[in-house]
């Protein structure tokens, strides 16, 4: 897997701490470091704690890297700013996993523009190989260049397999720290030669850039010039083979000039091909130079070799198709989800709930339906302290603010103190379901283990909003849906800021132990599907009864409180 | 195969039955066979219980990892309506390998819409060779519902040019120790 790779650059690179937080595509690199014991490895409650903890090692003398996906960037983007002024003592690479077609993400974002606005250089690889290669090019060049690196990579390079060669772990001694206030501490008076230092950088690097190993051009058919860089390389390549000429960018910030020059004076059509920007395009256009791109190729969405094929050979597809309209299958909660329970009573109360990024995200679709808005990771709870402010209630009921514990910690605990500080009337509802769920399970700081499985220390939540400010916490078991009902009502119903810690382990974490599936007592079930306006994947209906698929089941009793003539219960029912 | 063909294997599904398992078993069998491999997964969100693909490619030298509308040799369906889904990925004279078993989307479960009837038999009718079996009810035999992607794989392993030894070794490889014999089991069941 192409994170794998990077993974294992970072070993082979020599690379001594890894801080990151979880995001798809970039979560494997850091689960994967975490298997080399060579390296300190491990989970930071955000962003941008991360990659200060990278800068933090790479001033002290030793390699460090940071991951983490495109939204996650935004986060880290404050020390990234400032870190490419004061550069690095032994190397630093940030790897920034961005998720065309949005696969698993917010917004589809382009993370070059954070390159070019920060002046970092950035490489782009287009394969699990050059994973490898470029993450050890990319500690070569920051200790070159005095500069952090960034290596750029998207949901189909991240998470494709392809074949790499391994080579051995180099051991770097630490490179020896010397205090010096006028390189790391960016006061305005050091940082204005700083910012001149960064702009000669860019100019050094432009000039790598023409020459560089990983700027490469392989001739075929001069008719046709491609620029491209990354999986967008493999498309083209798959769609135009020797049809085509191109000009591979393995640096993607900064970009040469003289050796685009030279490709495009030779070739009679230029096309830039990039996902998701026009970013090449633009420097091109600078420059001056005749080229298609976003009027020929789309800005938004994930590109394929169909398309190039389309664009480029007015070749389309003739897919065989069945007649009929196939229902759609969106994501949904798992069966035994514990959040479900709580947006089925968020449903019912019908008051404006600010949602955030997690599983939990999945409690906007039907039937849950009940989710107002989703920005981004800890936004509820400062979204509903807004609405708070704005009016006061809505339906005569207090906002919902809904988290789950990691994002809780990311930055979901600042606006809480917000919430405190400030004396809003809203209430946060924290699904602490014991683990990372989204991105595949990872620990985090309210697990009390760290990335390894070693026991740590775990933040108490109940105390934690306490402290803040909070005087009004209480718990409930989401598989007790009366009871998390009747704690959520009277929280919205009050006047004052609450917390609710909804506290269950996720249903597929290997430690949880499930109960038998249940089944439906079909003499008593009377086809109301009152039970189906909880969402499980396990319930449908068939021939006019509700049945529950036992391979689904795990026997979480959600449903049953839902149905008034008892029709659910044990296999025996 | 000719020197420059790329072969194109589709694993389509409902997220966490176990797909990428399967895609991840396939591309052993490849790698081990010495052909260049990209196998391109789907994580995060689509996992939760949504539709789900698993690209496998191989040949000589592959470029994308994506396999596009009408360019998959093989596809293997873990549910009904899924082969029926990506059905026009499939190539005229294609293979379709299918659990026969149907989970109900949301949008049926609440009602909104209905499982179409009959899927099998119309992907039948279809231009392509259509092998079907009930691999839920085999991968209980072998010992656990969770080995249909187990069972799959054996039924695209008769599909395919490989000596079973591979398969078997790669199982090995991608399965815990634990759950070997009930997962070989399931690999033998699906003939």
């Amino acid at each position: 897997m192409g994170n794998e790779a990077v993974a294992r650059g970072l070993y082979e690179a020599g690379v001594a701490v890894v801080s990151s937080y979880p995001g798809t595509p970039s979560t494997e690199i850091t689960e994967y470091s975490a298997e080399y014991d060579a390296m300190y490895t491990e989970w930071a409650p955000n962003e941008k704690v991360a990659l200060e903890v990278a800068i933090g090692s790479a001033i002290a003398g030793k390699r460090a890297f940071s991951g983490m996906k495109h939204v996650g960037l935004n986060v880290a983007a404050d020390p990234l700013y400032t870190v490419s002024y004061i550069g690095v003592n032994a190397g630093l690479v940030i790897g920034v996993a961005d998720d065309p077609g949005m696969h698993s993400s917010q917004n589809e974002q382009d993370s070059r523009n954070h390159a070019k606005a920060a002046k970092i250089p950035m490489l782009e690889p287009a394969s699990s190989e050059e994973c490898l290669a470029y993450t050890k090019l990319a500690y070569d060049l920051s200790e070159q260049f005095d500069t952090p690196v960034l290596l750029r990579l998207t949901t189909r390079i991240s998470h494709a397999r392809s074949l790499a060669e391994v080579g051995e772990r180099v051991e770097r001694e630490a490179v020896p720290y010397q205090k010096d206030a006028m390189k790391y501490v960016m006061m305005p008076a050091m940082a204005r030669p700083r910012h001149i230092a960064v702009e000669k950088r860019t100019e050094a690097l432009v000039q790598w850039a023409e020459t560089a190993p990983v700027n490469t051009v392989e001739w075929n058919s001069t008719d046709v010039g491609i620029i491209t860089s990354g999986i967008a390389y493999q498309y083209a390549k798959e769609a135009m083979g020797d049809k085509a000429s191109y000009l591979k960018l393995g640096m993607v910030y900064p970009l040469p000039e003289q050796l685009i020059r030279e490709f495009a004076a030779k070739v009679k059509t230029l096309y830039v091909i990039e996902e998701l920007d026009d970013f090449i395009e633009t420097h091109c256009k600078k420059m001056g130079i005749a080229v298609h791109g976003k009027d020929t190729f789309p800005l938004c969405g994930e590109y394929s070799q169909s398309l190039i094929r389309e664009k480029l050979l007015g070749v389309t597809p003739a897919p065989m198709k069945l007649e009929e309209t196939l229902p759609v299958r969106p994501p949904v909660m798992c069966a035994g989800c514990p959040h479900r329970g709580v947006f089925y009573a968020l449903n019912r109360l019908k008051t404006y709930v600010s949602g955030d990024i997690g599983c939990y995200t999945l409690g906007s679709s039907a039937p849950l339906s009940a989710i107002d808005a989703c920005v981004c990771m800890g936004a509820s709870v400062s979204g509903a302290h807004g609405v708070s402010k704005a009016v006061g209630t809505m339906n005569n009921k207090l906002p919902v603010a809904i988290i789950g514990d990691s994002t809780f910690i990311h930055s979901g605990v600042t606006g809480l103190i917000n919430v405190a500080y400030n004396q809003a009337a809203s209430v946060t509802l924290i699904l602490d379901n014991s683990i990372t769920g989204m991105t595949g399970h990872q620990q985090n700081p309210t697990t009390g283990l760290t990335i390894k499985g070693d026991p740590t220390t775990a933040v108490d939540l109940e105390a934690l909003c306490k402290a803040v400010g909070i005087q009004d916490v209480t718990v409930v078991d989401p598989y007790d849906l009366p009871a998390t009902y009747a704690a959520i009502k009277k929280a919205v119903e009050g006047t004052t800021a609450s917390v609710i810690i909804s506290r269950r382990p996720c249903a597929l974490l290997k430690t949880v132990k499930h109960s038998a599936p249940l089944a439906v007592a079909a003499d008593k079930c009377t086809g109301c599907k009152a039970c189906l306006r909880i969402g499980c994947p396990a319930t449908s209906m068939k021939d006019g009864k509700m049945v529950i698929d036992r391979n689904q089941c795990v026997g979480c009793g959600q449903c049953v409180s839902l149905c008034k003539f008892g029709a659910i219960g044990g296999m025996e029912a | 195969m000719s020197d420059n063909t790329v072969k194109n294997i589709m694993i389509v599904g409902v997220g966490g039955q176990g797909t990428l398992l399967a895609s991840k078993l396939l591309g052993q069998v490849l790698v081990a066979n010495g052909f260049d491999v990209k196998v391109s997964e789907v994580h995060g969100m689509s996992q939760r219980g949504g539709s789900v693909c698993t690209y496998v490619r191989y040949g000589k030298e592959v470029a994308s990892p994506l396999i596009d509308l009408g360019e998959a040799d093989i596809i293997v369906a873990f549910e009904a309506l899924e082969a029926a889904r990506y059905l026009p990925y499939l190539k005229k004279g294609g293979v379709l390998v299918t659990a026969d078993q149907q989970i109900d989307p949301m949008p049926v479960i609440t009602g909104v819409t209905t499982y179409p009837e009959n899927l099998l038999e119309k992907l039948a009718a279809c231009d392509i060779k259509l092998v079907s079996c009930d691999a839920l009810a085999l991968a209980e035999q072998a010992g656990s519902s969770k080995a249909v992607n187990i069972v799959l794989m054996g039924l695209l392993a008769r599909h395919m040019d490989f000596p079973r030894q591979d398969w078997l070794d790669a199982i090995e490889a991608v399965v815990p120790a634990r759950f070997l014999d009930m997962n070989r089991k399931a690999f033998d069941l699906a003939g």
